[in-house]
């Protein structure tokens, strides 16, 4: 074998080894995302909670001591109360959190995200919200029953103007 | 790792940062040479192999572009329609961007490595390395926007995945996440700034390429023809082989269980899942440092720079010319001639190879002042000293047949074949030689001359070999001249553990000498 015969074949051998490792690393191993028969829950909101403090009228003393262009009568902070998250699966507790709003003010809304895969069938979901420093206990509950086939993504949502608490 | 600078003389040979990978990275490099050619070796020409992946990607991409429907309800059937309804040219197309672009990822991966087990990563090389890292950073992030644009089942894993990643940092006050919620999460606009990110990214990544090379005269930015066709052949046909198609269309209700993951741009994604968005964080800003730090674990002493003669620095360019670091400059020669010209040596971009002291025509030992000095020339090994060697080494060669040796200080160790009939004269850099240098080898009783280079393409400084290897054919000056007997010189290009063929060019010498002191003949590289 010639020479440059053996150095043709050693090429296409080579590029060959090329293509095979693009082709191969280009869609394999087959990657599991999920477990077998599971599901996947998303507990997730973007709210502002309820401002932290009621408005106040400010007294006469207080608006003198005010430069003139500030002297607003109606003093209403600005920061909203935290909102508290708490989500039970079958009567387990899956996620509780308490989320700060955003914002250097306190100000924004409490944005959160979370992922849980569980095993596909029929759970009992209970999410209780508290939106408010000044409500006792939670103040948005829903509870209910849901089936959810295999690869199936339950989103459980928080939108007062929607409804509350929402399962999507 | 392990360092083990030493001077043989002033010339300091080079610190070998990871002995034992740098000599197995040869010989499979060498082993390329072989088969390939040192032209069309894509292992010696990684970088240009990266440019012309680049282009063929931004070619195929800008076919795509065109029929590509930008719409959440249209994305899909788009692709879908130029993968089947013209699979000879929209479907071929489609997979050879798809694996053009793996196939640029692993090369920006194997260009890392190769360029960091060489120790090519600090000193005057410390821009083009770090430059490099931001590289690394928009070649992924183009690639797996890219896999957006698809919306399929691994489209919607993969931009789901990086906004949970993204939301990990807690910088953003919303969750970027929230945007893929839920079928209504997601609008006609979003795909718009996929298609905005997937044009701006590449356009950056290009950029950047451009800086990265930005301190390289002549950088290798096209591959050999063999090397060109040859990639494309095997781009071509493992897309007709293994045709690139999507996934089932992206569904936010659902998700898949099992995906094809390409493995090249989103591996990260797994490694999160299988760890966390703080792992993947700090494993990001880790390697990123770590690849960022390399030019610190240089400690190899700073090469002193050229120096230039202004007397003896006539403004021919050609040091200017040949510099493969751009690290010369020509301005108004102080001397006030009109149109006359200096060579001016930037240090900081100065690898102090010494290719400007090869290539100046004012090097030539058979000048007969009183002190030898040249128009630009090397203080750790000035062509004075480098003649004082060769007469030297000539005084002391005894036998009948007698050979110099002029070996690059990065290339075989040509030490080893010091002997009686056989002296050796270390070169900063094999383009450190002047031509004149051989002839007047020749005239002052050698019978042969051997110029042992780096291996050809895989020179320590770029250009250097390939300049020497002109020079002596006579295709570039400043050139070998065509009086010299020519058959008695040889170049060999070999890499450090390679001895084989420069003994078989010595000994090839030693055969031919009689007929070499004959008569004139080409230069054998």
């Amino acid at each position: 074998m010639s020479r440059r015969l053996f150095a043709l074949i050693a090429q296409a051998l080579l590029y060959g080894a090329f293509a095979a490792v693009i082709g191969w690393f280009s869609s394999n191993p087959p990657y599991r995302h999920l477990g077998e028969g599971e599901a996947l829950l998303k507990l997730s909101f973007s709210h502002p909670g309820q401002l932290r403090s009621e408005c106040r009228r400010r007294s006469a003393e207080e608006l003198q001591r005010l430069a003139p262009n500030m002297r607003q009568e109606m003093d209403c902070p600005r920061e909203r109360s935290p909102v508290t998250v708490k989500l039970d699966l079958d009567g387990g507790t899956l996620a509780q959190a308490v989320v700060a709003p955003a914002g250097l003010s306190r100000d924004g809304p409490s944005t959160y995200y979370a992922r849980f895969p569980i095993p596909a069938g029929e759970h009992r979901l209970a999410v209780r919200i508290n939106d408010s420093v000044r409500a006792p206990g939670f103040n948005h509950v829903r509870e209910e029953t849901v089936r959810l086939v295999p690869g199936r993504i339950l989103v459980v949502d928080f939108d007062p103007a929607r409804g509350g608490i929402q399962f999507r | 790792m392990c360092a083990n600078s030493a001077w043989a003389g002033d010339v300091r040979i080079p610190a070998r940062p990871f002995l034992a990978a740098g000599d197995i990275l040869e010989r499979v490099e060498s082993g390329f040479d072989r088969w390939f050619g040192a032209r069309a070796n894509p292992l010696r020409h990684l970088g240009a192999l990266g440019f012309y992946l680049f282009w063929i990607i931004v070619a195929s991409g800008a076919y795509l572009y065109i029929l590509f429907d930008t719409s959440v309800s249209g994305a899909y059937p788009s692709v879908q329609s130029i993968t089947f309804d013209q699979p000879w040219l929209g479907g071929l197309i489609r997979s050879i961007h798809r694996y053009a672009s793996d196939a640029f990822a692993l090369v920006i991966v194997v260009h890392t490595v190769c360029e960091f087990v060489h120790g090519r990563y600090g000193g005057f090389r410390w821009f083009t390395w770090i430059s490099g890292v931001p590289l690394v950073w928009l070649a992924l992030t183009s690639g797996v926007v890219g896999y957006w644009l698809v919306w399929d089942a691994l489209a919607q894993f993969s931009a789901v995945a990086t906004m949970e990643w993204l939301d990990a940092l807690g910088v953003f006050g919303v969750s970027l996440a929230r945007n893929f919620l839920t079928p209504d999460s997601i609008d006609d606009r979003l795909f718009s700034l996929f298609v905005f990110l997937h044009i701006g990214l590449p356009l950056l990544l290009l950029l950047g390429m451009w800086i990265h090379v930005k301190r390289l005269s002549q950088p290798d930015t096209q591959p050999a023809r063999a090397l060109a066709w040859g990639t494309l052949a095997a781009l071509v046909a493992l897309s007709i082989a293994v045709p690139a198609t999507s996934a089932a269309p992206a569904d936010l209700t659902r998700v898949a269980a099992i995906l094809a993951l390409d493995w090249f741009y989103l591996a990260p994604h797994a490694l999160m899942y299988e760890t966390s968005e703080t792992t993947l964080w700090l494993i990001a800003a880790g390697g990123t440092l770590l690849l960022a730090l390399c030019p610190l674990l240089s400690h190899a002493p700073r090469a002193m720079t050229a120096r230039v003669d202004a007397g003896n620095c006539n403004g021919c360019r050609r040091c200017f010319a040949d510099c493969p670091y751009g690290a010369i400059s020509m301005q108004p020669h102080p001397d006030g001639r009109i149109g006359a010209e200096l060579a001016v040596v930037s240090p900081e971009l100065c690898a102090g190879c010494g290719i400007c002291a090869g290539a100046c025509p004012s090097s030539t030992p058979f000048r007969s002042v009183r002190e030898l000095v040249t128009g630009i020339d090397m203080l750790q090994l000035p062509v004075a000293v480098l003649r004082a060697r060769l007469r030297d080494e000539l005084e002391q060669l005894t036998a009948a047949a007698r050979i110099v040796v002029f070996g690059c200080v990065h290339g075989a160790d040509v030490e080893a074949l010091r002997s009686v009939d056989t002296g050796v004269v270390l070169l900063l850099c094999a383009g450190q030689l002047p031509p004149a240098f051989v002839e007047y080898a020749l005239r002052h009783g050698a019978d042969g001359v051997v110029v042992a280079a780096c291996p050809e393409d895989g020179c320590a400084y770029r250009l250097g070999a390939r300049w020497t290897r002109e020079r002596l054919l006579g295709e570039r000056e400043p050139h070998l001249r065509a009086r010299a007997a020519r058959s008695a010189v040889r170049m060999v290009y070999c890499g450090r553990r390679d001895l084989r063929a420069l003994q078989q060019a010595l000994n090839g010498l030693r055969a031919q000498v009689p007929a070499a002191k004959r008569g004139n003949g080409g230069v054998h590289v």
